[in-house]
């Protein structure tokens, strides 16, 4: 299973192992882990609440990853991303690649996670000290999705 | 009949999650239910004015002003994505 939504936290660890199964080709795991991090925009973030499109989300993860399969020589990867409420320095999303070289699997799990922050249908709302309030898209993701 | 799904802050400032609406028959893109949408005034006109950056989704896969909409058919109104 590929890709998966969890309210659930998962354990890096425990991931890996499965995404390697065994497969003795592999020579390289490359793999990135978001958190929820305690300050956004110099304002203090209590917990966050991450909302998500059932049916859209699980589509849109896999076809990035058939994308990141297509342009590099990789053996497989993951994507687990949690919803719902999280607080500071949880676990919100893992992204793994494996493959025979670094380059291919450190290049493919950078575009994983350069496409899954522009193009999967999640969304970020912060809970602070002054109130609600839904994260904005950053220019910047864009421009690092455009890259590829 | 489409459905009409809103997410994230769209669904706050409009007040729904999702509605079944009959489309009229000249509606049949994107960008045409957008200015249909928006001729219902308020928190429509102003969400989904020219400019502001609203994407939409039908049967799950992004669409552009130009995707057709038919009957049928799940049509998501969502901000920029903020996810990862």
């Amino acid at each position: 299973m590929p890709v998966r939504v969890q309210t659930e936290d998962f354990d890096v660890a425990r991931e890996l192992e499965g995404l390697r199964a065994a497969d003795t080709r592999i020579g390289a795991i490359a793999s990135f882990v978001g958190l929820v991090r305690d300050v956004n925009e110099a304002t203090e973030v209590r917990t966050m609440t991450l909302e998500h499109y059932p049916g859209m989300t699980e589509k849109a993860l896999a076809q990035i990853i058939d994308q990141a399969r297509e342009r590099w020589d990789i053996y497989d990867a993951l994507i687990v991303h949690r919803v719902g409420e999280l607080k500071p320095g949880d676990q919100i999303v893992l992204a793994a690649v494996v493959g025979a070289h670094r380059g291919e699997a450190f290049a493919a799990c950078e575009f994983i996670m350069d496409y899954l922050k522009t193009r999967a249908p999640f969304w970020k709302k912060e809970q602070t000290p002054a109130g609600e309030r839904w994260v904005e898209a950053r220019a910047s993701d864009e421009e690092k999705a455009s890259r590829w | 009949m489409v459905q009409l799904v809103y997410l994230a802050r769209l669904r706050e400032v409009f007040g729904v999650a999702a509605e079944s609406v009959e489309l009229p028959r000249e509606v049949g893109t994107v960008a045409a239910l957008l200015a249909w949408l928006r001729a219902r005034g308020g928190a429509w006109a102003a969400e989904l004015a020219p400019g502001r950056a609203v994407r939409v989704a039908v049967n799950h896969d992004i669409a552009r002003g130009e995707t057709p909409v038919r009957a049928g058919d799940e049509i998501a109104l969502f901000p920029p994505v903020t996810g990862g």
